[in-house]
């Protein structure tokens, strides 16, 4: 799977390095910890830019080239920062039978951006997801963890216009 | 004591559908009516009919209340709680006849499974330790510890015939002999919960609904083939999951149950949880030691076997979450108890994951041999909209489908490998007339692009030439030498990939070719999608008989390609159309159709 790469500069706090070291700190005497790391810097993160790569390597010291590694055949690691609401669709099967595509299309329409894309204003992501186990509501698709399930293409623009007006 | 008992579906489908809030309103209900001493709700694992969550079972009476919405709360507490008299409408329909109410056991869904995985799904509450020993809990382990060799253990689950569950079939109590027989200073039991096939989630509901009787499998796997340490590698997609099994096994430590010295046999046992970070490979077993190990998730060739070299490269025994959940009740009931349910072959039984177009949507454990017609017309209440069946695909991206013809096969492993399918991790999705076979088998196939991992050139180059072929194909453009290249280029994967991935991957074209050739040629010679379904082939056109000229379909179509004067018929310019199908959905009078 191809990744996007983020070219907006990266914009850390103290605060979030210091969370990151603390993790390092308690994980770097076992490598095999590497991607538990890593997801804790993306929780910490968002998504973990090449700044929080590099920070990683020299903290557990194992070569960059291998937290690239880890971090470009994971689904889960994002190299690119999401939107305020990260909308997720399940093309798992059962959604994909149901017509879960076509829900993504009309997301997809109705923000003006494709999958894997973050609306310029920063406020809205789509991906595609795998099955998130919500079978029995096919088809679904997530707003930051919430989940709504057996929508049609109609539903969308009523879902999203309650982020759309959402306060900032 | 309490006098009553409300079970509430903590199940990631009914989540989605907000369980969580129904149960803080339940409890908040009762607390003012004081009767919180008196009737105690438990949150509960996944009761397996999903479709009609949330799930709601209230004890004594059983009564089964389907699709519960918080402001229903008040309503049955007082009613049924406090003043006893059941709430009707809110009764699952099936369960209520006349004015007698039947068990949950005798409806449709219910009356042909047989439970012994999923036992304590929807029974207990998974956070609390001491309901799961209520149930016979961790006897198996203590029975194994203090009277039973570590071969006995082996003899026991070889005897019972209970093979892999994760989709290869192994057996399971010959996996155990195999690490039993290598000596070793370390040995692990890795338990396989990365659940990759998309729309299978019964791995998911015994984390959830019964993480305690994982744990106890475990420690008996490592009593018996000699290991001391135990990974669980879970999905990061399942958070419910994750956090119920990390909390079953900080009290099973507590209680002594994990940890030095067990039941004061001697035995150590210690476990521990690897996240996932969503790469289906991961699934296959070598794979999955790499990803534990911490690196990039590639398989590894075999020979060795992880038996002589697995995790960290010493002796592992690996097996799925499924396979797991049986061995408990197998030890503590004999090997008897599972080898006299199932076929043949095929003993005990297995759980499948029930989706697409079924009215019965869930989770549903049968015996092995259980027909696909019994489990499509009687336990998944069959297709809605009055549609037809059309094929059921079992094994998800590596296995294949079945048509209509073969409804009466048995559900093992045998009978579906003849007909080229497979019982898989056991996802099976129902397709009716309105799903394309070409288009699912594209579909399958586009996440198996996605997921290879690039290690084998015959996967990763081989799959994505495949999926070429298939976009051909779907946008029209396909000729039937393409359709010969395609069969030959499906074996040539499956002879020469590294790993179960590769392998497996042209399975869903090849069982569709195979039962749906005329599907495919109807792509090819007459560029038609029979379903109606691959957009290049399809046409939506407005019958001018039918058309009104009210306008609405035009004001909904998103690239403007509709075109007319109010009051008269309206017409779609070809060339801009997108084939969205909005329009259809916008017509009041039935004039748009796809053809």
């Amino acid at each position: 799977m191809q990744k996007k790469i983020s070219k907006i500069p990266f914009k850390g706090t103290p605060e979030q390095e210091a969370q990151l070291k603390a993790v390092i700190e308690e994980c770097k005497d076992d490598k095999s910890r590497l991607m538990h790391v890593m997801q804790k810097a993306q929780d910490i993160y968002g998504y973990l830019p090449y700044e929080v790569q590099v920070m990683i390597a020299e903290g557990m010291d194992v070569p960059l080239e291998k937290v690239y590694g880890v971090s470009t055949f994971y689904a889960q690691f994002a190299l690119a920062p999401k939107g305020k609401y990260n909308v997720s669709v399940c093309l798992g099967t059962a959604c994909y039978v149901k017509g879960s595509q076509s829900v993504l299309d009309r997301i997809c329409s109705e923000l003006g951006i494709e999958e894997g894309e973050c609306t310029e204003d920063g406020k809205f992501s789509i991906e595609a997801c795998r099955c998130i186990g919500a079978c029995g509501l096919a088809p679904v698709f997530t707003v930051n963890g919430e989940v709504y399930g057996k929508v049609t293409p109609d539903d969308v623009p009523g879902i999203l216009a309650k982020y759309k007006n959402a306060e900032d | 004591m309490y006098r009553a008992h409300v079970l509430v579906c903590g199940g990631t489908g009914c989540t989605s559908s907000h369980s969580p809030e129904i149960i803080d309103a339940l409890n908040e209900e009762l607390k003012a009516k004081g009767l919180e001493n008196e009737v105690q709700v438990v949150r509960t694992g996944c009761f397996g009919l999903c479709s009609n969550g949330p799930i709601m079972i209230v004890y004594p009476e059983g009564c089964f209340y389907s699709q519960v919405k918080v402001e229903d709360v008040p309503e049955i507490v007082e009613e049924h709680l406090l003043k006893g008299r059941i709430v009707k409408r809110l009764l699952y329909s099936e369960t209520l006849t006349q004015e007698e109410i039947k068990p949950l056991n005798q409806t449709n869904f219910y009356k042909k499974q047989r439970r012994v995985a999923l036992r304590n799904c929807g029974v207990i509450d998974p956070e609390n330790i001491e309901e799961y020993i209520a149930v016979d809990g961790y006897q198996a382990l203590a029975k194994c510890l203090t009277e039973l060799t570590p071969e006995d253990v082996i003899k026991i689950v070889s005897d019972s015939g209970l093979r892999g569950r994760g989709g290869g079939g192994f057996p399971t109590g010959r996996k155990w002999s195999f690490t039993a027989a290598n000596k070793a200073d370390q040995k692990y039991v890795v338990c396989n919960a990365d659940e990759g096939d998309p729309g299978a989630f019964m791995d998911r509901s015994v984390l959830e609904g019964d993480p305690h009787c994982i744990i106890e499998a475990m420690a008996i796997c490592g009593y018996a083939t000699g290991a001391t340490e135990g990974y669980v590698y879970v999905r990061a997609e399942y958070p419910i999951a994750v956090k119920r099994l990390e909390k079953a096994i900080e009290d099973a430590k507590a209680y002594g149950l994990l940890g030095k010295n067990i039941f004061d046999s001697g035995f150590d046992f210690d476990l521990h949880v690897r996240l996932g970070a969503g790469a289906f490979v991961c699934g296959e077993e070598t794979a999955l030691m790499t990803s534990i190990e911490g690196n990039r998730g590639e398989p590894r060739p075999r020979p060795p076997y992880p038996a002589v070299s697995g995790l960290f490269a010493k002796p592992t025994t690996e097996n799925n979450v499924e396979t797991f959940a049986n061995i408990p009740q197998i030890v503590l009931n004999g090997p008897e108890f599972f080898n006299t349910i199932g076929t043949e072959t095929s003993k005990g039984t297995k759980v499948f994951a029930l989706g697409g177009k079924i009215n019965n949507t869930g989770l549903v454990e049968i015996p092995m041999g259980t027909t696909l017609r019994e489990i499509v017309e009687d336990i998944g209440g069959g297709i809605p909209n009055g549609r037809k069946f059309k094929a059921a695909q079992t094994g998800g991206p590596s296995g294949g489908c079945i048509p209509e013809k073969f409804l009466d096969t048995p559900m093992d492993y045998d009978s579906l490998l003849k007909i080229g399918a497979m019982v898989g991790s056991g996802g099976l999705i129902i397709m009716d007339d309105t799903s394309c076979m070409v288009d699912i088998a594209k579909f399958f196939l586009k996440f198996t692009v996605d997921e290879s991992c690039g290690k084998c050139t015959p996967c990763r180059v081989g799959t994505r030439r495949l999926l070429e072929i298939l976009e051909k194909i779907t946008d029209g453009k396909g000729t039937m030498e393409d359709l010969d290249t395609m069969e030959a280029l499906c074996y040539y994967i499956k002879d020469n990939s590294l790993c179960g991935l590769g392998q497996t991957a042209p399975n869903p074209v090849l069982s569709s070719y195979r039962h749906f050739k005329e599907e495919y040629i109807a792509h090819v010679r007459d560029k038609k999608c029979p379903a109606g379904v691959c957009k290049n082939l399809v046409q939506i056109t407005i019958d001018p008989e039918k058309c009104k000229g009210c306008s609405a379909c035009s004001r909904k179509c998103p690239v403007g390609a509709i075109s007319g004067k109010i009051k008269e018929p309206f017409v779609i310019d070809q060339s801009k159309c997108i084939k969205c199908g909005v329009c259809i959905e916008t017509c009041r009078f039935d004039a748009i159709s796809r053809k």
